[in-house]
Parts: structure tokens; sequence; C-alpha cells
């Protein structure tokens, strides 16, 4: 089987952010180290997301919220932990990776829960702005409670600990983070391709053919939404041990926004589209960030160039085409 | 005395002050055809359209294999047995043909929630979906984007899909229209083949096609059926001749 051309970019892509790194830290150069990882867990958040609106075009103005639960679960089970206070119902805290991920997962999935399955009686502009009502009512509330920060945000003393592994140090928690990255991109893969996949790609073609052969586009939309939430919550569990810190701005419309760039950037629906984004985005703002405020400006400039010239992102760009069998 | 797969009790659709549907009652019976003819205008497809679920009766009853269809959308609908095709194509475009099948047989199968086998190696779901596209003579374009597919093509692609759902009944609307000469024919062949799998409701502006098919005709003029009978009955009967099919036919 010869390998078509967006598989050779993808590859070069996964290496590319692999080497980058690793090299950094031969260098001594840490702050590289952590860009990369801010890159690996954006993009993860992307791909996430990218499962909802690449393959099933629900574009979800709303996915900061289950970032930020992502975060605030690392955050809160941490700092109970720190403190040794119970949580609730005498549940202990925990520093241990494993165990906030799977909470961070599961909690982003049972919020996702109703929230999708109001918002997906709508469709079009009211899905984006229910999904952002959703997401906005979850900032304040996070803003507004004194127990975990409020709108200080909470911190994390020490980043949380993974069996047989430093991960104060900047390139094994990169590596951590890349890990994830490569297993999500292997559940969006697997999605894509398999009968729900299938289902679900056509409910963005055209939901009127999903119905007539007798699959309810709801279901599917559903599943979709609240998977991909869960992908999401997991990059936010990432992100907050990235920074040792979790505030409210995980939860704003803002990153909600940030997502559905990064993605649309790099490629809608393609698999490495949120790799190419969440790059090409970090990239900007380090290399633009520094000079002047108001790199958004120009990455603005980018994304209108891309919506008006290259509809498939940089990927559509590098590779052509997406292309079914 | 059989039972009707589908029978259609004083139905009634408004749209606005327009009757497009005006007290339309009718039955499908096992094994025939049956053609609803009448001008552009008429309410055919809207009438196929409250079938399948796609619009909701003003008043009036659908029942399909002794069931009362209230309530149920379209996907239920389609699950209980209605397979259709659309006056415009409904397909999903950036799928090949190959895979615009596979999504009915893996409907048909029940087995839309796996998450993890890629369906491209899925011989329970290709080869069936194969036969199908051979069986409506598509099988040399299976790997074709379905919206690159030539219109005439797409029709027969639907066809396909709605033979993969292994229905009780068929609903189509207008299948041969944009399809040529030599296409009405092959597809009228197709189709008398198919009544055999289950009745068929078989809306048509191709007379020649309906006069060759049709067990029984219904005329629907303005939302009404003028008249119901065989396609003697209906070449001979006045009001018909006069209000469609023309003073000369
Ligand atoms: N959604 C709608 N809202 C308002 N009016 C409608 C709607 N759908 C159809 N109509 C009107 O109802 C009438 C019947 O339309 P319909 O499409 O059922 O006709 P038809 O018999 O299928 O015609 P054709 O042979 O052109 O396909 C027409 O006057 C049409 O304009
Ligand atoms: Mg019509």
């Amino acid at each position: 089987m010869s390998m078509s051309r967006e598989t050779c970019i993808n590859i070069l892509l996964a290496l590319l952010l692999l080497a980058v790194p690793v090299a950094a830290a031969e260098l001594g150069e840490p702050f590289y180290v952590t860009l990369a990882t801010r890159v690996a867990i954006l993009a993860l958040a992307a791909v996430g997301l990218n499962i909802a609106l690449g393959l099933g075009g629900l574009v979800s103005f709303g996915h900061a919220a289950f970032f930020g639960i992502g975060g605030y679960v690392a955050g809160i089970l941490a700092s109970h932990a720190f403190e040794m206070s119970p949580l609730v119902f005498g549940i202990e805290g925990t520093t241990s990776m494993p165990v906030i991920w799977l909470t961070a997962i599961m909690i982003a999935g049972l919020v996702a829960l109703p929230i999708g399955a109001i918002s997906l009686r709508t469709t079009g502009v009211y899905f984006i702005m229910i999904t952002l009502a959703f997401a906005q009512m979850i900032y304040y509330f996070a803003e507004s409670w004194p127990t975990y920060g409020g709108a200080d945000g909470l911190s994390i003393i020490m980043r949380n600990q993974f069996p047989g592994v430093n991960t104060a140090r900047p390139l094994p928690y990169f590596l951590i983070c890349y890990c994830l990255l490569i297993a999500g991109l292997g559940l969006y893969w697997l999605l894509q391709g398999s009968r729900f996949g299938l289902a679900l790609q056509t409910a963005r073609q055209n939901a009127i053919r999903l119905s007539s052969v007798g699959i309810a586009p709801f279901g599917i939309r559903l599943t979709a939404f609240v998977i991909s939430a869960m992908v999401v919550g997991l990059a936010g569990a990432l992100f907050a041990d990235l920074n040792k810190f979790v505030s409210p701005s995980m939860l704003s419309w803002h990153m909600s926004g940030e997502l559905i760039v990064l993605i649309i950037l790099g490629g809608k629906g393609r698999l490495f589209g949120p790799v190419a984004g969440a790059a090409v985005y970090v990239l900007f703002e380090f290399a633009l960030g520094g000079l002047t405020e108001r790199w958004q400006f120009f990455l603005g400039l980018v994304l209108l160039g891309v919506v008006l010239f290259a509809r498939g992102g940089l990927l559509g760009l590098l590779a052509g085409k997406a292309r079914h069998d | 005395m059989t039972e009707p797969v589908l029978e259609i009790l004083n139905l009634r659709k408004n749209f606005g002050a327009l009757k497009a549907t005006d007290d339309v009652s009718l039955t499908l019976m096992p094994g025939e055809i049956h053609a609803l003819i009448g001008p552009n205008g008429a309410g055919k497809s809207t009438l196929i359209q409250q079938i399948s679920g796609a619009l909701t009766p003003t008043s009036g009853t659908i029942r399909f294999l002794g069931r009362d269809m209230a309530g149920m959308d379209m996907a239920a609908r389609a699950r209980a047995g209605l397979g259709r095709t659309f006056q415009i194509s409904s397909i999903a475009p950036e799928f090949s043909a190959l895979r615009n099948v596979i999504l009915a047989v893996q409907a048909r199968q029940g087995s839309s929630f796996r998450f993890f086998r890629p369906v491209a190696r899925d011989r329970s779901l290709i080869e069936p979906a194969m036969v199908m596209l051979e069986r409506v003579g598509l099988a040399a374009r299976s790997r074709i984007p379905a919206g690159e597919l030539s219109h005439g093509e797409r029709r027969l692609l639907e066809i396909a899909i709605a033979l993969s759902l292994e229905p009780k009944a068929f609903l189509f609307d207008e299948p041969m229209a944009g399809l040529g000469a030599d296409g009405s024919k092959s597809l009228t062949a197709l189709l008398s083949e198919l009544r055999h799998v289950a009745p068929i409701l078989l809306v048509e502006h191709d007379m020649d096609a309906v006069f060759a098919l049709a067990d029984r005709i219904s005329v629907l003029v303005y939302g009404r059926i003028i008249a119901t009978g065989t396609v003697e009955e209906i070449r001979s009967h006045p009001e018909v001749r006069r209000a469609y099919l023309g003073e000369g036919a």
C-alpha cells in the first residue's frame, strides 16, 4: 500500500513535534520544551473538538467549559491532596496524574451529556449560542466560587505525579503530553473510519439522508459531543499541570474561540489539522507576542486568508483535498 | 381479504390557505405498484413527505403494517420498513457511492454504535453493499464520490440505498426524472422486479413507465384524488383525460 501525501505530512508533523523539544532539551533550552508541550496540549484539545466539529459539523462555542473542567479537576484534587483535607463524602485528593485524568474525562463527559442533550435540540447559530451560554454559566460560577480561588484562580504547588516519571522536568512532562496527543489522534482516526464515524459524518453532510436510512442523528451527535468533551477535559487537566495554575480564563469564550481557530487554521476534519493549527498558533503567539500586544490582529489576518483562500486549512494547502474512499 | 401494507385515511395538509393534501385516502397492497400521477404542484411530493415523516399532516391517519405512524419520526419510520427516494436526490456527497450504500447496510444491521472496527475492511458491510450497487448497475462507479455522480446515477444510488434497507414498502418520488430514454427503460425493468421485494408507491411523470408498471393508478389534482383504478380505467377516465392527460391523449 502506498502512503498518501497526507499520511506522509502527518508523520512528518508528528516527528517534528517530537524532535524539536528533544533537541531543545539536549541543548539546554527548556523554554522551547515548554512551548512544544503547549502545542501538544492545545492540539489534543483541538483533536477533541474536531470530533464534534470536524466529523460531526457541530460548531460548539462552549468547549472551553470542558477544558476548564479538566483543569479544575487537576487543581482541586491536587490542592486537597496538598492540604490533606478530604474533598466531599470523605473522598481524598490526589496527585496521581492517571487518577486525575480519568476523573477529568469522566466529569467532562458527565457535564457534556445534559449540555449536549439540550443544545442538540437546536442547529446552526442557535447551537453555537446555546453552547456558548452553557460555558458562560460555568465560567461565572467558577469566578464567583471562593473555595477554589474564584477569579484569582488556583495554584498547583507541585506538578502532579506519574509513576516512574519525574514530571517536574520539562522533557518528561512533554513526553507524557505527546503520548496522550498520539492516543487522542489514534482515537480520532479509529472513530473516523468506524461505523459510528460513517454515521456521524453523514449527519454533517446530510442529516435527512441519515434519518431516511433509519438512524436518528440526535443520538449519534450526542455521543460525538460527549466523546469530544472527554478528550478536551483530558487536555484541560494537562494544561493545568503545565502551567501549575488554573483560573476561570480556561473556561472563557476566548478559549472556546481559540480551539475553533486552531481547527480552522489547521484543517477542519483533518486528522492532523489540530496539530498544524496548534503549532502555528503557538509559534505566532511566541514570535509576535514579544513584539506587539496585538499579535492576535495578525493571526486574524492569517485566519481570514485561510477562510477565504484555503478552506481546507494548512493541511488542505499541503496535502490537497480531503479524500474518503 | 389481504391487509394493505400502507393505508392512508382522510389525510389533510394545509400550507396556510393552500390545501396541498385534501382528504386523501389510498392503500398500497402487497406485491403491487401503485402509481401516483398528477400535474406539477398537485401535492404528490407533499404526500410522500408525510408518509415518510418529513412533514406532519394537519389531520388524518397513516397506517403502516397495521400500525398508526403518528408521532414516529423519519428514522423510526425507516426502521419500521419504509424505504424512500427523494425527488431531488439526497445523498452524502463527500462519500463514495459504496459508502453511501454501506451506511444503509449498517443501519439495517442496527449497528451504528461501533467505534473501532474500520468500515473499509468490514466485508459484512462491503459485500452486501456491492451486491446492491451491482443490482442497479452502479458497481463500476462504486469508488466515485456521490457528489460527482451524474444526476441519473444519483437516482440509482438512492434506489440501491433504499433496497439495502430491505424495506416492507418503497416510496419512490419521480425516480425516472432526468434518466433519459435508455435509463428509464432499464429502471422500468428494475422496478418491475422490485415489486416482488416490496410493494411500491410510485410518483412518476413518465407515462410510458407508469402504464408499463402500475397495477393501480391514482390521479392527484390540487391535493385531491380524482380517480383510482387500473391502467385501462385511468386511460379512459373522462375527468382524468380532461384534467391531466390532455384532451388528445
Ligand atoms: N413547505 C411548503 N410550504 C408551503 N407550500 C408548499 C410547501 N411544500 C409544498 N408546497 C406547495 O404545495 C403544493 C404541492 O407541492 P408538491 O411539491 O407536493 O407538488 P408535486 O405534486 O410533488 O409537484 P411536482 O410534480 O412539481 O413535483 C405546491 O403548490 C407547493 O408550492
Ligand atoms: Mg414532487
